[in-house]
């Protein structure tokens, strides 16, 4: 007879029955009625109710019942705290039971009975179990503090547990060692209870050799969190882990693989020992692609990650990555993206070859991907392009409608990157106009029309033809629509002034749209004010499109690769974005790129137009104005409080704003108080174009307290800083657009032995914002805000200034470069992330002044290979003094100085923040402005951009 | 960090088994899994991991279930993956085919693997052989109740002490598939062996084996270079081969399971010449008819035989009235799997067949396009392995020294072999 009896029980009163037969005298039937019970429980039935019933079946004899028992005890239980509590006596006897297996089933149910009140119960059985001599049960007992510690962090530090599971990292046994790691990483997760040091990686490494496949998993994700001391100890770590890589298991080498790709970045990369590594890699990562489909995927998603971080890796291995018939769609689609990221010059007439034969198949999604993918070839690796092309008209011909429709997309976006080579395909596309009805493929054909309107004869009636529909029409295509048309009049006048007409007629009136109304408004303010301004604009020459599309953007690259089997690997999104923040704190957020950076690029191509190349421009335009307004302010502060209007009104106005501001502000240069007025004459152009577009944000320059109360905050804290070290301006941090409206400006300065954050929130959108709070992701020097921000409110178009105190007590982990910091600061709207970089300086120590011998001593002491070398340029001839008055400033302080010939030597040092020396040789000769420098640090990395510091401070 | 609840569902997404180890997921959540993953599948972007809101579903199928695993951490999905497959062997185990029917049959035994095979999410012991030492699928009476067996958390956690045989033997088994992708024009675009070392190990004690391959590496190493050798690509291990030792000396040192596992795989892409080669030529008529003429060349050595090699040739689904006409062999026509199959019991090396097919295709053709599958050839070549590889020893050493007998036999057999068609 088979379980499955016990399903079938669908009479009425079941739970009657049930009760009466738990009660029963006979030990066969309540164990039948227990099954029965689990049974009802597994097909969701609620048997909560014979809660007392099944607990009184607790003591009993008969393993298997107990252990169903305890099942149900676990399912229930927080429904039924009360009564829970009577199965505590149970738990605490069988904790003593002389059979193992019974002591740690208790040990590991009590675990699971999530009731605050029995966690009291727990502590005492579970410390006996964690020293019992069975490590059955010291292996469950381990995992048990975890569970404990997911309810009540504050008892499992209390009771000393940390310390107990601390202990068994050293336990004899292999599998207990690789639990307590297991526990103890997953708690690091809520809040660091214990750092990993090198001493307990060393048991680790020798645990990682007897233990099973799981525990060797265990071992190595905690590996990967760990930041070795120096490169001897790189090296000896992937010298033991890299065995691994040999294991059956997927997961042992996936993450054997995540702690080699982090640790392959500390050491010096031209050495012959990080050649030998990385030629290990390969061949695993191909050898999982034989692995079940699933795991397949995962390793591809990965791949994808690696090949974007390590190009060199895979990329002879171009074929394995050919797609099989059979293979799920998912790893299809997966192969195919790792196929374009490895397409270069030697293999791309076997990867176009093998891209026409999946373009013939059956899969809808797979054959757009495959005609994408020809597209991107051609516009990656320009020696194909010709062929491309041609395989992509071959395609058309095909006059499969979606395949038609992919290949008009991918060639407009070939024509961008390369203008005027492929032109004659034209009237071939233009045969195909009536069969393209996707959105995407329309508007691609009319950018094509428009962007070659003076090439096509007939362009003025095909624009026509689609100006027909124009309701109809996705907002996209109307977008399009309304910019081709405008081009085609620039062009051709003649042809089409009746059409360029009627089209913004449309588009501003009897659209809904905002874009499209406001663009209409643009074309049409531009053409009748200024014909030829207008031709500057919109048929200005594009940014040439990028090579590599779909590239994560960097750091986001770098922190997925320290997550090399995980979710965030699959998802390509870092853990913050699919976590439930209220699981994972503040501090575990890393940065969310606002946008990727590559696909942004392909936004304006895909709708190359001139009010989005405007906008696109706007903000390499702007910040460098803001640079110069910053650089005037900081002539007479040392903190500049300026905040530009930036981008509040796209396009080519917010170019002709910060232009007006900015001569304004040339005009106030000798100025005492430069930085209110900034406020007002951002504003000023505003007031010209208020009646354009009916929306302009323009705020009376009376409603500035706020920002005059920062300034005032400013002078004061200005007073402070005393010496003349640099200062670097405040840059944005935080666009406002990308920040529902609020704006963050900044920078970091060094003042009386502290760090201090200068910070501007600018307030663009409508309503007051207000419940601010900051924090910074672990970085190189354990950077954390000493002080919060003040909450209160920034009501609209105001800003308010902060000065935040810093030390450097976080967590560390090194980041590069090591000035990196990301940062999460928080509204009452959402939270929001950035990352910047805090000048070295800000880092370098006021005693850190060496005596000669000490300098001498350990000159000598540091190897040659942590010697680098670089030139200066010494652009305003300074004299040996003036250096050394300069760099004394900036806290690098001058040991001792000396004269060869010509040649001044002189002699400084650095400590960071983290005691670290740096120290330096500058060779300064008159005769010459180039300064020779050597830096030498014990650890190599702490020399990294301190030259650009030297050079900065030259300046 | 780890999975928060397991589940495992039949076709519909009902729960068939579901047990919750960290109880901070919403378990009502499983409800939406089939749902969400059928929309997945129409969209076209199906994979095996799957979000609903902060709940992230990561699954495998197996025959006519669905094993998931729902998680809200950054877990380690590799290793979940490589769990739910372990799960399916380790039950596959207890009760052989791991289906619908036969999960709700062995419900209890399933609750009992999943507590002790993972906790608080972690996964533990998922030796089968281990696992039957103490869960048994008769209820025991705690007088007599199994203890847990040393070998669970011992270095050596895949076997057990005190283990006998009456006659003491090991049996070998090298398999190499072959996998082969040629495009329509004829060239191969991929080749590689996937090998497999098998063991069927019935051995007393807890003997120490040593295994000696051909491993170029290792020859070279020895300055034995002239030897025949054969340089592996990628090597993967069972975890009862000492990996670290393996690095340094490239010798092959285990403790072996008891009775079958795998030992090794092993992987290297070789230029070979296609071992069978198909030729196709092929006459369309459309609305009326199809024929084909197809030749098999055998291109391994005279003395070697493949045998139930059988060629698979894909045909249009609406075809019908298949005549076939060939020399060897049988054909059959599978309009299910829209093939006909050529099968051939036996094949010498340096041979070459023909076989004639004609087909009637319906004067009305079918709206849906199809797509081109290509043709598939399976075969088996025993005592042969492309790659050369060769046991040159397995040395075996017991504290109690009685003498064993290793028997090994070589196999290739084709894995994912496939002609693309015109």
């Amino acid at each position: 007879m088979t379980d499955s009896k016990y399903f079938t029980t669908t009479k009425k009163g079941e739970i009657f029955e049930l009760k009466n037969e738990l009660n029963s005298d006979k030990k066969e039937k309540k164990k039948e009625a227990v099954k029965k019970v689990i049974a009802s429980m597994t097909v969701g039935k609620d048997v909560s109710a014979l809660f007392p019933d099944v607990v009184n079946c607790m003591q009993t004899d008969n393993v298997e019942l107990k252990k169903l028992v305890y099942l149900y005890l676990m399912n229930y239980a927080k429904s039924q705290p009360d009564l829970a509590i009577m199965a505590v006596n149970t738990f605490v006897k069988d904790c003593e039971d002389p059979n193992p297996l019974i002591r740690a089933l208790a040990v590991r149910t009590m675990g699971c009975i999530r009731v605050e009140k029995i966690t009291e119960y727990l502590c005492d059985p579970l410390r006996r179990c964690m020293k019992d001599e069975d490590p059955y049960v010291r292996k469950t007992a381990a995992v048990c503090v975890a569970k404990l510690h997911d309810m009540n962090p504050a008892l499992v530090k209390e009771q000393g547990f940390v310390e107990l599971l601390n202990d068994l990292l050293s336990d004899a046994n292999p599998m207990v060692v690789a639990n307590a790691v297991a526990a103890l990483t997953e708690m690091n997760e809520q809040q660091t209870v214990i750092e990993v040091n090198s001493q307990m990686v060393n048991k680790l490494l020798t645990a990682l050799n007897e233990c099973t496949e799981w525990g060797q998993v265990f071992i190595l994700d905690a590996l990967a969190g760990y930041t070795p001391r120096d490169e001897r100890e790189t090296q000896n770590i992937c010298e033991r882990i890299s065995p691994r890589l040999a294991h059956a298991n997927a997961a042992v080498v996936l993450s054997t693989v995540k702690v080699l790709m982090k640790l392959i970045d500390m050491m010096p990369a031209d050495s012959d020992f990080i050649t030998q590594l990385t030629k290990k890699l390969a061949p695993p990562m191909v050898t999982l692609l034989s692995a079940e489909p699933e795991i397949q995927y995962v390793a591809l998603r990965n791949i994808n990650l690696i090949v974007q971080k390590r190009p060199d890796i895979l990329k002879q291995e171009m074929k394995v990555f050919f797609v099989k018939y059979n293979d799920p769609i998912y790893v299809k689609m997966e192969k195919l993206d790792i196929m374009i990221r490895l397409a270069q010059q030697n293999n791309i007439a076997q990867v176009l070859s093998e891209l026409k034969e999946y373009a013939t198949e059956v899969d809808v999604d797979f054959v757009r991907k495959s005609v994408r993918a020809i597209g991107r070839c051609a516009i990656k690796v320009e020696a194909s392009s010709e062929r491309c092309v041609q395989t992509l008209l071959e395609l058309i011909q095909t006059k499969v409608n979606y395949v038609v429709q992919e290949a008009v997309v991918v060639i407009k976006d070939i024509f961008r990157k390369y203008p005027n080579r492929y032109e004659s395909i034209i009237s071939a596309l233009c045969e195909n106009l009536d069969t393209l009805d996707e959105p995407e493929a329309r508007a691609s054909m009319i950018w094509i029309i428009g962007e070659y309107a003076e090439r096509i004869d007939n362009a003025d009636e095909l624009l026509e033809s689609f100006v027909e529909g124009f309701h109809d029409e996705n907002t996209q295509v109307q977008l399009q629509l309304l910019t081709a048309v405008v081009k085609l009049f620039l062009k051709r006048p003649g042809v089409a002034q009746a059409l360029v007409q009627r089209v913004l007629s449309l588009a501003t009136q009897d659209s809904d749209n905002p874009d499209l109304r406001d663009r209409g408004f643009i074309y049409w303010r531009l053409l009748s004010a200024d014909p030829a301004a207008a031709k500057n604009v919109v048929l200005t020459e594009k940014p040439l499109i990028s090579e590599e599309t779909d590239l994560l953007e960097p750091s986001l690259l770098e922190q997925l690769v320290c997550h090399i089997g995980t979710l965030a690997s699959v998802y390509h999104k870092p853990p913050s974005a699919f976590i439930d923040p209220a699981k994972a704190p503040l501090r575990q957020i890393n940065p969310i790129p606002a946008a990727k950076f590559g696909s942004s690029l392909l936004d304006t191509s895909s709708t190359p137009n001139a009010a989005r190349n405007g906008s696109a421009a706007a903000p390499t335009v702007i910040p460098s104005q803001d640079q110069v307004i910053a650089d005037l302010l900081s002539l007479d502060l040392n903190a500049p409080a300026a905040s530009a209007n930036t981008g509040a009104f796209g396009g080519a106005m917010s170019g002709t704003t910060s232009m007006g501001g900015l001569d304004d502000l040339l005009g106030l240069g000798g100025d005492p108080m430069p930085a209110a007025p900034t406020n007002s004459a951002s504003y000023n152009p505003f007031d010209g174009l208020g009646g354009l577009g009916g929306a302009a944000p323009a705020a009376p320059p009376s409603q500035q307290p706020a920002s005059i109360g920062g300034l005032a905050e400013i002078f004061g804290s200005g007073g402070f800083g005393g010496s003349s070290g640099i200062t670097y301006p405040k840059e944005l941090w935080l666009d406002a657009s990308k920040a529902m409206g609020m704006q963050v400006e900044g920078t970091f300065v060094r003042r009386g032995g502290k760090i201090f954050m200068e910070m501007t929130i600018t307030n663009r959108a409508m309503q007051a914002i207000s419940g601010f709070a900051l924090q910074f992701n672990k970085n190189s020097f354990g950077l954390i805000p000493v002080e919060q921000v003040n909450p209160a409110p920034i009501l609209p178009n105001q800003s308010q200034n902060y000065t935040i105190a810093c030390d450097t007590t976080g967590a560390v982990q090194v980041t590069t470069p090591l000035t990196n910091l990301q940062v999460a600061i928080k509204n009452d709207i959402n939270a929001f992330y950035f990352a910047t970089t805090v000048p070295l300086l800000a880092y370098f120590r006021e005693d850190g002044q060496m005596e000669k011998r000490e300098f001498l001593e350990e000159w000598k002491s540091i190897p040659e290979q942590n010697e680098q070398q670089f030139t200066l340029q010494n652009t305003h001839n300074m004299n040996a003094d003036a250096i050394c008055t300069k760099l004394q400033q900036n806290n690098i302080h001058t040991v001792a100085r000396r004269q060869v010939d010509n040649q001044q030597l002189l002699y400084h040092s650095v400590k960071y923040t983290n005691n670290l020396n740096v120290l330096s040789e500058l060779k300064v000769n008159s005769q010459t402005t180039s300064i020779t420098l050597s830096l030498k640090s014990k650890n190599l990395m702490a020399i990294a951009n301190i030259n650009e510091v030297f050079q900065a401070l030259l300046n | 960090m780890a999975t928060s609840a397991m589940f495992i569902l039949d076709l519909k997404g009902k729960t068939i088994i579901s047990r919750n180890y960290r109880g901070d997921i919403d378990m009502t959540a499983i409800d939406k899994f089939i749902h969400l993953l059928m929309e997945k599948e129409e969209e076209g972007s199906a994979a095996p991991v799957l979000t609903y809101q902060d709940t992230n579903f990561v699954f495998i199928k197996h025959t006519n279930i669905y094993l998931v695993s729902a998680c809200r951490s950054n877990v380690n999905v590799t290793m979940i993956l490589s769990f739910l497959y372990k799960c399916v062997e380790v039950f596959s185990e207890y009760f052989k085919d791991v289906e619908e029917e036969s999960v709700r049959d062995n419900f209890v035994v399933i609750y009992e693997l999943l507590d002790e095979m993972m906790d608080f999410g972690f996964p533990q012991t998922t030796e089968s052989r281990i696992l039957q030492e103490y869960i048994t699928q008769e209820g025991q009476k705690l007088i007599s109740a199994p203890r847990p067996p040393m070998a669970v958390t011992n270095a050596v956690s895949w076997r057990s002490e005190g283990i006998k045989y009456r006659k003491n033997e090991v049996f070998l088994d090298v398999i190499e598939s072959v996998n082969m992708l040629a495009s329509a024009n004829g060239t191969v675009l991929q080749s590689e062996i996937v090998g497999s070392v098998k063991m069927r190990v019935y051995l007393t004690g807890m003997p120490e084996l040593r295994l000696g391959l051909n491993d170029k590496v290792l020859f070279e190493g020895s300055g034995r270079g002239k030897s025949k050798s054969v340089e592996l690509e990628d090597v993967k291990f069972h975890q009862c081969v000492r990996l670290s030792r393996f690095d340094t000396d490239r010798t092959i040192s285990f403790i072996p399971p008891d009775g079958a596992f795998e030992l090794m795989s092993y992987r290297l892409t070789t230029v070979v010449k296609p071992l069978i080669w198909i030729e196709t030529s092929i006459e369309r008529h459309s609305h009326s008819r199809v024929s084909f003429i197809i030749k098999a060349k055998s291109q391994f050595k005279r003395r070697s035989t493949a045998n139930n090699v059988e060629i698979i040739i894909p045909v249009p689904s609406d075809a019908d009235s298949p005549k076939f006409k060939t020399s060897i062999g049988s054909v059959k026509y599978t309009p299910e799997q829209s093939a006909f199959v050529w099968t051939i019991k036996n094949f010498p090396g340096g041979k070459e067949y023909l076989l004639t097919a004609h087909l009637s295709l319906p004067s009305v053709m079918s709206e849906e396009s199809e797509g081109r599958p290509p043709i598939k050839v399976k075969f088996e070549i025993p005592y042969f392995t492309t790659s050369g590889i060769q046991v040159r020893y397995l040395k075996i050493i017991e504290k109690s020294g009685y003498q064993a007998l290793p028997w090994v036999r070589y196999i290739t057999q084709n894995g994912e072999y496939e002609m693309r068609m015109k």
